[in-house]
């Protein structure tokens, strides 16, 4: 079972320490951490669940539930504030409706140039509004 | 001479679709395999004007900002010109060439970046001919640690992470620490918003960093390491990760380092989104594979730090400053340098190194030119959600740790957000109220209630509906959050509020629906 982790697992000797770094893996290889997933974590690090699953949802970029078909993420960083983006996310929160897609926010990306922009599927899409947003789904999309 | 292109690989320029141009580059290198040297590297400065390509031609070098449309044209546009001469005036369609007396470079010192967009990140060859390592070598031949100690600590550096703590200082407290066993970590969870500066030094130049750390680590007697670095930063980890690889096996980590008898193992540590990682006791913590919650100093890092060892806790410029500072001895390195990332209301917004103590006019006005047409700068925000606001009164103001602290913000990390007139400074207090919020773990009750209390009086007060107690109970509520909570983020969350109380009053008081202000 979860056989994609067994490297991570060798390459750390199942110590406690590595839950993290194994956390990021299962997620990479499965998507999400499930329920079931979580517990075989735990058996293998030798940690109780409740130690896992409160690692698991303390760090904001482990997900429990599967992914989104894509992802639109609009940075909320200082820059992408002042030029718009907070209104970029409310507006979007009301006009983005695109099935299977998930809307969000992410902390700044560093790339504050291209403020206001969004992280879609993890490209960087800069100087966007809520149409050209929009536009670019509706590319995206079949 | 053979002709070079490089083009820079960084964040914000593969955004802004230097992918293409790289694509472009190599295949037009392919038809000249003698005429033509290519290669990705590191940020070469204002972002806002990518993707950037430098053309060195005969020991000259050009930096050449490429708009989106231009890249259609230049495939076609630089075969052609390769056809019938060199690429010493070539002007690639519809680019501009940024030169190098134009203030935003001209007035740069470049230490900790010297070789960012310079080499190529992801060759270790590359990194030593400019000069990697030299000084860990020279360091492990010397071997004597308390030298180098003494010479980090009459150089005046300090911690280039916010908080300023005197490096030498810090290093001498671990090295004193009895004990075979301790541990070097590096603060690479770069969570401040507006801060791109560690992200910059980690794409463009990883062997300066690890170069620093295996110093650090020899300085202060440790044999293992571990940098911690944001989940935010796919393609810092993935340099980080190879240049750790490659340093490992040129012998310059791992069992007898440079062929000495000291060993020094170094880990990467991968973050996943918190921003209280970013406080020491908090970063410990994750490193050992927990939730990332702080916990009351003293102890501090250097007694009892990852596993219960003495630790020495730097952050990403600090470490590499050493190389720098090593290499040009006390003299040519005099105060030292900054690095900072502007963004915001500007017209050209980057990463700048500068000499410590340049005024904060000559960084927004003169290096980024200022706000767009028609506008002034309202405020220049430093220090992210634990700093403040510097007013446009004062840009005059040198950036160094004290004058800054002086005028109620903090230097921070780096990030420098311009803000217009356009700019509701009660609104950005509000952003880094909500910001902090979100982040605050939740461990110690004044930070945890106090951010929430406080985010809602502001916005009761930008909804127009606040009375002059709403601001009264404001400030005294951030007082109380200052005073009571456990770490730094708590500490410091109430800063954007009582900086922009203290300089900004008017606009809050404006917002007092019909009642006669204070």
């Amino acid at each position: 079972m979860f056989a994609e982790l067994n490297p991570v697992f060798i390459h750390f000797g199942c110590k406690a320490e590595a839950l993290i770094e194994v956390l990021a893996a299962a997620q990479q290889s499965y998507g999400c951490l499930s329920p079931v997933l979580l517990r075989h974590i735990a058996h293998l690090l030798h940690l109780p669940l409740s130690h896992v699953q409160g690692v698991a949802t303390f760090y904001h970029l482990f997900r429990l539930s599967p992914p989104p078909r894509h992802q639109c993420l609009v940075c909320t960083g200082t820059a992408c504030h002042v030029q718009g983006g907070g209104l970029l996310l409310g507006d979007l929160q009301r006009l983005f409706k695109f099935p299977g897609c998930e809307l969000g926010s992410v902390r700044c990306v560093g790339s504050c140039s291209g403020a206001p922009l969004v992280v879609v599927d993890g490209v960087i899409w800069t100087h966007q509004t809520t149409a050209s947003v929009i536009a670019g789904f509706e590319q995206v999309m079949p | 001479m053979t002709d070079g292109l490089r083009f820079c690989t960084s964040t914000s320029c593969l955004s802004r679709g230097s992918s293409r141009l790289a694509q472009h580059c190599s295949e037009v290198a392919r038809h000249h395999p003698s005429g033509l040297s290519v290669k990705g590297v590191g940020c070469l400065g204002p972002c806002s004007e990518g993707p950037l390509l430098a053309i060195d031609t005969g020991g000259v070098s050009r930096l050449i900002a490429l708009k989106d449309s231009a890249l259609e044209f230049f495939a076609a546009d630089l075969e052609e010109h390769l056809g019938r001469q060199s690429l010493v005036d070539w002007h690639p369609s519809r680019s501009r060439e940024i030169f190098p007396d134009e203030p935003f470079i001209a007035l740069q010192r470049r230490l900790v970046l010297a070789h960012c967009g310079c080499i190529d990140p992801t060759s270790l060859d590359e990194a030593e001919e400019a000069g990697a390592y030299l000084q860990l070598q020279r360091v492990l031949e010397a071997n004597d640690p308390l030298a180098l100690i003494d010479q980090v600590k009459l150089s005046g550096l300090r911690g280039r992470g916010g908080a300023g703590y005197p490096t030498g200082l810090k290093w001498a407290a671990v090295a004193s620490m009895t004990g075979d066993n301790k541990v070097v970590v590096c603060n690479a969870d770069e969570g401040d918003p507006g801060a791109f500066m560690d992200r910059t030094v980690m794409e463009g130049d990883p062997h300066a960093l690890l170069e620093g750390m295996v110093i650090a680590g020899f300085a202060v007697g440790a044999d293992r390491g571990f940098i911690y670095v944001r989940g935010e930063y796919p393609l810092a980890i993935e340099r980080l990760r190879q240049g750790i690889e490659q340093a490992r096996q040129r012998g310059w980590i791992g069992n007898s380092v440079g062929s000495s008898e000291f060993s020094f193992d170094l880990q990467l540590r991968v973050g996943a989104g918190a921003y209280v990682c970013g406080e020491e006791t908090a970063l410990i913590h994750s490193i050992e594979g927990r939730r990332g919650v702080p916990r009351p100093r003293p102890p501090f890092p250097a007694e009892y730090g990852v596993h219960g060892l003495p630790t020495l806790i730097n952050n990403v410029e600090t470490f590499a400053n050493i190389p720098p500072l090593l290499r040009l001895g006390l003299e040519a390195y005099g105060q030292g340098t900054k690095v900072f990332s502007l963004s915001g209301h500007l017209q050209r917004s980057g990463v700048v190194e500068v000499p410590m103590g340049t005024s904060l006019r000559t960084i927004v006005e003169t290096m980024a030119g200022g706000p767009s047409n028609g506008h002034r700068i309202k405020a220049v925000q430093t220090g992210g959600p634990s700093g403040g606001f510097v007013p446009a009164q004062y840009l005059d103001t040198p950036v160094d740790y004290e004058s800054l602290r002086d005028l109620g913000t903090i230097m921070g990390s780096g990030g420098m957000v311009v803000m217009d007139d356009s700019t509701n400074v009660v609104d950005v207090a509000a952003f880094f109220m909500a910001f902090c919020r979100e982040e605050s773990c939740g461990k110690c009750i004044p930070c945890r209630c106090g951010t929430v209390q406080l985010e809602m009086l502001l916005r009761k007060l930008l909804d127009g509906s606040g009375s002059s107690s709403d601001l009264k109970q404001l400030e005294s509520l951030c007082h109380t959050v200052k005073a009571s909570s456990l770490c730094g983020l708590g500490q410091s969350a109430p800063n954007p509020v009582l900086s922009s109380l203290r300089h900004y009053r008017s606009d809050y008081q404006a917002l007092l629906h019909g009642e006669v202000c204070l």
